[in-house]
């Protein structure tokens, strides 16, 4: 049996360059299928993201209610926003969400992602129902959380009640409303991450923990010097998802709670929503959205040197 | 190998013990996120006087559907049904044919400034949603010679309150243009040589040769944008005021505002609104689990 040795095709392959005039007609003719096929795709890409992108910045020095011309107020958004106590609030009530979830997020779905690789039976049902909350509607779950951690005839309290403990009306108190929040949205975002984590599990040699077993480590060095560290790019990939996540919550805090108790679980979009939609000061909402959307760039961008850093792809 | 099976057919009593906390931790985790949905079906389908019993009445004693009736007589909830359907049923139809398009043309067709533009595509999955809120719905409302408008978009409503609103700035998001790019890379040059030789058009190559192909890659993407069309909340919530344009979503909202303690009736449109999504899961595990595992290890 003789071995071929076939051009490679590539994209740009050689097989065509030999015939200049052939390869410059179908160039062209592919070009004119490429423009035609992407145009519907990049003009809504410019109409819809490019377009918004500049027109928030714009709005943002400007004085807007849909019923009135647009009228020009520099930076006077901007300095409304230092003072605005309420959007503070907002953008503090993320940053302590965000560091409750993030943790408990990593920690849950790596150890359920650990537990479910064991060959052991059972363990596509065990994955199929950690799924499960992950499809249905943010709004569907927390409605009935909602009712769940209903004070007097919720689920969660009278379960405590069997084991002798006293809940509280969870969403109706303010000390409260934010980890039941942080609970509902864990419960729905635990499933994706989970198999995102056993798809990176998946990606380790099973090689490297014979060796290491062999070498003596113990479960725990194995997990401490080989699975976490081949598991930081997916680590921070989740992180990385859920922190813009985190970033943007509205709709559990729009349905459990309406931001209340006392603003307790107001978050930032829930703020830009309110300014903009139901007071209609699309300007000023302007500035508020586009001060978190930088947030979210830096901490993108601060986050990518750090993982670039630890020297990582 | 001996050992070892002797150690599976009398397992030691640690082992037994060790299974034991795994199994029952596992299911504790399993418990908790599949209680929802059973408190759910459970409230919608108890009589209301049921439902507030004190000793908590894990298993209803009496079974009624009135709720599920209530459901769709207090508010429009087939309206509702309908309006999300149709909705999240365009989605997918514009973003399989755009996405498969584009993506396409970016894996396949050489062209000036093929991966400038796709990357600067792809960079739309890092804007954040929040940032393009207000502009979007300026941009709806002030399009040209539609709802109203003049040319220059001033008059009229635009296209808030009609299904545009939804289908249009997400018909073809940055993630189906990306996955479907992936899965054309995957596929053999040799058919396009094929197909030119017998002289097929561009289109041709792409409908008859390619997309075929394209099945298991479309059915995946077909059933994550049904499911995110589905679950959308705040951007209808933003574009429509006209109530007869609300979602299932919405809906749910309408429930528990008007009707602040009438939880079996929510609980039945609740049931209702999950429903689609959770058939298709069920038929469609595999294309979940593959496509988020997907996401998250390119």
């Amino acid at each position: 049996m003789t071995v071929q040795h076939t051009p490679q095709h590539t994209p740009l392959g050689s097989p065509l360059a030999r015939a200049p005039r052939r390869r410059s007609r179908l160039l062209r003719a592919e070009g004119r299928a490429a423009a035609l096929f992407i145009t519907p795709t990049m003009l809504l890409f410019l109409v819809f993201t490019v377009l918004p992108v500049f027109a928030a910045f714009v709005l943002s020095f400007s004085r807007y209610d849909i019923l009135t011309p647009i009228r020009w107020v520099g930076l006077a958004n901007y300095e409304r926003l230092l003072s605005d106590a309420l959007f503070w609030r907002g953008v503090r009530n993320v940053g302590v969400y965000a560091l409750l979830y993030l943790p408990s997020m990593v920690l849950c779905a790596l150890g359920l992602a650990l537990a479910l690789r064991r060959p052991k039976p059972g363990m596509v049902v065990f994955r199929t129902l950690f799924y499960l909350p992950s499809v249905t509607s943010s709004v569907a779950g927390a409605t009935v959380w909602s009712w769940m951690l209903q004070r007097d005839y919720g689920v969660v309290n009278q379960l405590l009640a069997a084991v002798g403990l006293r809940g509280p009306a969870w969403l109706a108190n303010s000390d409260t409303a934010l980890y039941a929040i942080v609970f509902v949205t864990l419960w729905q975002g635990l499933g994706g991450n989970i198999i995102i984590y056993l798809a990176g599990l998946s990606g380790i040699p099973r090689e490297l923990y014979e060796a290491a077993a062999l070498d003596g480590a113990s479960p725990w060095q194995q997990f401490r010097y080989l699975t976490v560290p081949l598991l930081a790019t997916t680590t921070f990939f989740v992180t990385f998802m859920s922190l813009i996540g985190a970033f943007q919550l509205f709709d559990q805090a729009y349905v459990m709670t309406q931001g209340g108790p006392g603003y307790a679980t107001t978050t930032a979009v829930y703020q830009i929503y309110q300014n903009g939609f139901t007071q209609l000061q699309m300007g000023y909402a302007s500035a508020q959205a586009f001060v978190l959307a930088l947030a979210i760039l830096v901490v993108s961008v601060a986050n990518l040197r750090l993982n670039r850093d630890s020297g990582l792809s | 190998m001996s050992a070892a099976g002797l150690r599976r057919r009398r397992p030691r009593p640690l082992a037994v013990l060790g299974d034991l906390l795994f199994y029952g931790g596992l299911t504790l985790v399993a418990l908790v996120m599949a209680l929802p949905f059973y408190w759910m079906l459970v409230t919608s389908l108890k009589p209301d006087a049921d439902i507030f019993r004190d000793p908590v009445q894990w298993w209803p004693q009496r079974v009624t559907l009135e709720h599920y009736a209530r459901a769709f007589t207090t508010v429009p909830f087939g309206r509702y049904f309908l309006n999300s359907f149709s909705m999240a049923t365009l989605g997918v139809a514009a973003n399989l044919l755009l996405g498969s398009l584009a993506g396409y043309a970016f894996a396949r067709l050489r062209f000036p400034g093929r991966e400038w533009l796709f990357r600067v595509k792809l960079a739309s999955l890092l804007v954040p949603g929040i940032i393009t809120l207000i502009p979007s719905f300026l941009i709806l409302r002030g399009f040209p010679l539609a709802g109203g408008n003049d040319l220059f978009g001033r008059g009229g409503f635009g296209l808030l309150n009609t299904y545009w609103a939804v289908v249009l700035p997400g018909a073809s998001g940055a993630f189906a243009v990306f996955f479907m790019r992936q899965f054309f890379r995957t596929l053999p040059d040799d058919l396009m040589d094929a197909g030119r030789v017998d002289g097929a058009s561009e289109w041709r190559i792409f409908w008859s040769l390619y997309l075929p192909l394209c099945r298991p890659a479309l059915a995946t993407l077909g059933i994550f944008t049904f499911q995110a069309g589905w679950n959308l909340f705040l951007w209808p919530l933003i574009v429509f005021n006209d109530p007869n344009m609300a979602t299932v979503q919405m809906g749910l909202q309408a429930f528990s505002f008007n009707h602040t303690t009438d939880y079996g009736p929510l609980m039945a449109a609740s049931v209702v609104v999950s429903l689609p999504v959770l058939a298709v899961f069920v038929f469609a595990q595999r294309y979940f689990t593959s496509s988020i595992a997907f996401t998250g290890s390119k």
